[in-house]
């Protein structure tokens, strides 16, 4: 699809008309501007294929412990959901969540065809494509795509990264990527770039470099903005030092401010725990915890919980048996945590995986994880999943 | 301008109109840029003089010889190796050496990709490599054995101006291929269609121009096709389903020859290769009646590739306004763009696979099946940024604080250098640079002697960018006065940190 000349225009002229205005002023007067309070979405990836089975361990189940002689957990070290799930005993603040009505959790998720190859397989989530197809979109990308108006700023999709993901990456428009305000405000109000992005307004055409001064130009005035909006009411909560708790602090600090952002997201790993899952996993998932601990007081404390839909997924899951070096291959299958104050539906969502219903040694997926964007945007963005997954899926409920 | 027309090679040049030169200079540079990965340092002399069509017989001329075979897995490698050979099992390997072979593989596959870059800076066979990076993301190909990958490499080097039919029976026949696609599990009791669908779809035809049955029979074809320990092909006649297949109407007992020719003879296959080659040569939005023109001819000239370079490199149409800054750099054609102008040397040559990797392009390791998708998906605000000021990085003037994405498939649980360290080590003789690069300055600031001051600014510019009236005002706010090469120096980091050198 190509860029319409208009949306050039409008967002030369957005760039260097507003210069003398604060950007937390000048959003409410701008297109699209999105009331206070609005709902987000987090999204938590756990890059490197997660342990499902390690993660919500079937406690009751025999051939889990009998294929997992060393890295099964017992049950009586799970944190107990119900009778049938117990949580990986470093999970303590989702437990909490459990208890208090602010944790789904949905099992099995995966899709036809599954691709083994980390890469590969991320790249099937984050298009959200078949796995024989190739699309160069992401899913969240092309949600921009429906939902943005000529001259928005790409700041409704963010990722704390140095680096964007496909997932963020739509045809026309694409998420920011940045790991702190400050560094993004400072790199790019530099004099140099100021001065180029004032040749950006007799870039209006349609050719790559006109392109180029376009993007130049939204990213020093979404730094600018991003950068005003993260000082307006910054969090003062506790948050652990780590890259996921600095990251969410971030994340809640912007959600705190009157941003536009309607998707954040972030990632943690490498969950790829060929050997020593028991450390790695141990020691990823106090991250987590901590992290999301915080971040789900902090988003109470300010009486936000009920706007914000956080969830986690893996490129896939891991082997029902374990390997010979302490750790599991990759698998297929793979649940997903849902959290926040305003859940349609709590705790366990479906069945606990079938351990002895296998495809060469790996789950059968119960749910196309497809089912699961739709599901978030139909009825918690409120947008057209069909024209953004280009399919009927079918809604689930946890919403 | 005229004082740069003076000397090229032995030759007396007439003097020639600025007008004249100009024209020529933004041509060579097109072409170049194109047909190759850009002036280096000596061409830029030669840029304002040379008609194209002499420059593009060079490049032709530079790229007739048969590549050097690049050998870079190490030798504790090949003795492994050469053991499971000789025992001629995989398993007889205990889990540790399976874990070397794995590790040390991927290491010499970086060994792989530098080795690559350099001959892109350095070889004058220009040609041949840009054609070869195109069989590189054409014949798109995640496979972590080093053995294979220097095989295939060595395939699309060899082939990449040969005949493209040549080139896909070596490619699809190829350990690496077959390997990646799964050939290997292809069998007669259980076919796998994965390599029959990558071959219709994204190595000839492309979607939507044959029938799923034709990629079952297919793939039926292709039974029995694999490779062993040595990364040899091999055809395993009692895994060959020998009934009677139909592919795209031609019926018998097809083998997987009889596939590849069948799938030659479509006029399709020229017409998709002509349109992918129009794309990435020319400009970004095909013209339907000269990639229509082209594809004929190809397909008359039975597929020979340097025919249709030829006919888009020498065509009028090339030359076009339009196609100036129609294509927007991939990373490795930017960074190598760069080290062809400005010889440099890295401190640490593996700091540029940190930024292959920053940049969303890393050899060896493309996104899929269907290669690196290209053009504005370059681009986004933080890719840009980096570009923007990578040639400022280069030069000391500033450094990335930044961390790549992990890669699970290349990690295999171990925790990636990039999540412990910092991009790269700071050595504590210089705390503000971080690349550690040295410039030969005087090698490219020598291309501009004798050219007079007031004209230096258009001088560097027309060697550097296809596209934009460039406000020099703004740039010369940013040059250093002080000494003539100093000027030439900021000045040219200047205009490679403008928008418009990202596209060419």
């Amino acid at each position: 699809m190509l860029i319409k000349r208009r949306t050039f225009l409008q967002a030369g002229s957005l760039a260097t008309g507003s210069m003398l205005v604060p950007r937390f002023l000048k959003a409410f007067e701008q297109p699209g501007t999105l009331p206070v309070n609005q709902k987000v979405v987090v999204v938590i990836q756990l890059s490197g294929g997660n342990d499902g089975l390690n993660t919500v361990v079937p406690v009751r189940n025999d051939v889990y412990y009998s294929k997992r002689p060393r890295l099964g957990i017992r049950k009586e070290a799970a944190l107990a959901l119900g009778d049938e799930a117990g949580l990986h005993p470093s999970l303590g603040a989702f437990r909490e969540l459990y208890d208090q009505g602010n944790l789904a959790i949905l099992n099995g998720v995966g899709y036809p065809n599954p691709d083994r190859s980390h890469f590969r397989s991320m790249d099937i989530w984050h298009s959200a494509s078949d796995s024989r197809a190739y699309v160069n979109t992401g899913w969240l990308g092309r949600y921009l795509d429906a939902q943005c108006k000529p001259g928005d700023r790409p700041v409704h999709a963010m990722e704390i990264d140095d680096v964007l993901s496909l997932a963020l990456k739509g045809e026309r428009m694409k998420g920011l990527a940045f790991r702190d305000p400050r560094r993004l405000h400072g790199s790019s109000q530099e004099k140099f770039f100021k001065d180029i992005n004032q040749q950006s307004a007799s870039h209006s055409g349609e050719k790559p470099v006109d392109y180029l001064y376009k993007t130049l130009a939204e990213t020093m005035s979404s730094a600018d903005y991003i950068f005003a909006q993260s000082r307006l009411r910054p969090s003062s909560a506790n948050y652990p030092s780590t890259g996921l708790g600095q990251n969410l602090k971030t994340i809640a600090s912007l959600i705190f401010s009157d941003i536009t952002t309607r998707v954040y997201y972030v990632s943690l790993g490498s969950f790829d725990t060929h050997f020593n899952q028991e450390g790695t996993q141990k020691r990823l998932f106090t991250e987590l915890n901590d992290a999301v601990k915080a971040f789900t007081e902090d988003l109470k404390q300010h009486n936000r919980f009920d706007d914000v839909l956080m969830f986690t997924f893996s490129e896939f899951g891991r082997r029902v048996a374990q390997n010979a070096s302490g750790g599991t291959d990759h698998g297929t299958a793979n649940n997903m945590f849902f959290m926040g104050g305003a859940l349609g539906q709590k705790g366990l969502l479906n069945e606990l995986p079938n351990l002895t219903d296998l495809q060469d040694g790996d789950l059968k997926h119960q749910v196309d994880f497809r089912d699961v964007y739709a599901t978030i945007l139909h009825k918690w963005l409120e947008v057209d999943d069909k024209k953004i997954l280009g399919k009927q899926s079918a809604y689930l409920n946890f919403i | 301008m005229q004082s740069i027309v003076k000397l090229c090679g032995d030759q007396i040049v007439p003097l020639i109109t600025e007008q004249m030169s100009m024209n020529h200079a933004s041509a060579n540079l097109l072409l170049l840029s194109r047909a190759g990965f850009g002036p280096s340092a000596e061409d830029i002399r030669k840029l304002g003089i040379q008609s194209p069509r002499i420059t593009y017989r060079n490049l032709r001329k530079a790229s007739s010889a048969q590549p050097e075979y690049f050998k870079v897995s190490s030798n504790m490698l090949d003795g492994l190796v050469k053991g499971i050979q000789d025992v001629g099992k995989m398993e007889q390997l205990s889990k540790e050496q399976r874990a070397q072979i794995r590790k040390q593989s991927q290491q010499d596959l970086k060994s792989l990709n530098l080795r690559w870059i350099r001959e892109m800076v350095n070889s004058p066979a220009q040609l041949r490599e840009k054609m070869a990076f195109f069989w590189h993301g054409h014949f798109a190909c995640r496979e972590i054995n080093i053995y294979f990958q220097q095989h295939l490499l060595d395939i699309i080097r060899r082939n990449a101006l040969g005949n493209f039919g040549e080139l896909l029976r070596e490619v699809s026949k190829s350990a690496s291929m077959l390997s990646f696609l799964n050939n290997q599990q292809n069998r007669k009791q259980q076919p796998n269609e994965n390599f029959a669908r990558e071959v219709m779809e994204l190595f000839t035809m492309g979607r939507g121009n044959y029938t799923e049955q034709d990629i079952k029979e297919a793939a039926r074809a292709f039974t029995g096709w694999g490779f062993n320990l040595q990364g040899e092909f091999v055809f395993r006649k009692n895994l060959h389903d020998e009934g009677v297949k139909t592919v795209l109407g031609r019926t018998g007992n097809l083998n997987g020859d009889d596939v590849l020719n069948i799938l030659l003879e479509e006029r399709q296959t020229a017409r998709y290769l002509a349109a992918k080659i129009y794309r990435f040569f020319v400009n970004e939005k095909a013209d339907a009646a000269k990639v229509q023109w082209l594809a004929e001819r190809f397909y008359k000239n039975k597929y020979d590739i340097s025919v249709l370079l030829e006919d888009i490199f020498t065509s009028d149409w090339f030359y076009e306004d339009n196609n100036l800054g129609a294509k927007i750099k991939s990373p490795i054609e930017l960074m190598v763009g760069i080290q062809r102008i400005l010889p440099m040397e890295f401190e640490q040559e593996e700091v540029q696979l940190l930024y292959q990797r920053l940049l969303g392009q890393v050899l060896f390791y493309p996104p899929n099946v269907a290669g690196w998708p290209g053009g504005e998906n370059w681009i986004d605000s933080s890719s840009l940024m980096y570009r923007l000021r990578l040639p400022r990085v280069l030069h000391d003037d500033d450094h990335f604080n930044a961390k790549p994405k992990d890669d699970d498939d290349v990690a295999m649980g171990e925790r990636m250098e990039s999540s412990q360290k910092p991009l790269v080590k700071h050595s504590k003789a210089t705390a503000k640079g971080i690349m550690n690069v040295d410039i030969n300055w005087m090698a490219y600031v020598s291309q501009f002697a004798g050219v007079d001051k007031t004209n230096l600014p258009a001088a560097i510019a027309s060697s550097l960018l296809t596209v934009g009236q460039v406000n020099l005002d703004t740039i010369h706010a940013y040059t250093e006065k002080d000494s003539r090469e100093n000027y030439i120096r900021s000045l040219t980091i200047g205009l490679m940190s403008l928008p418009e050198y990202q596209v060419s």
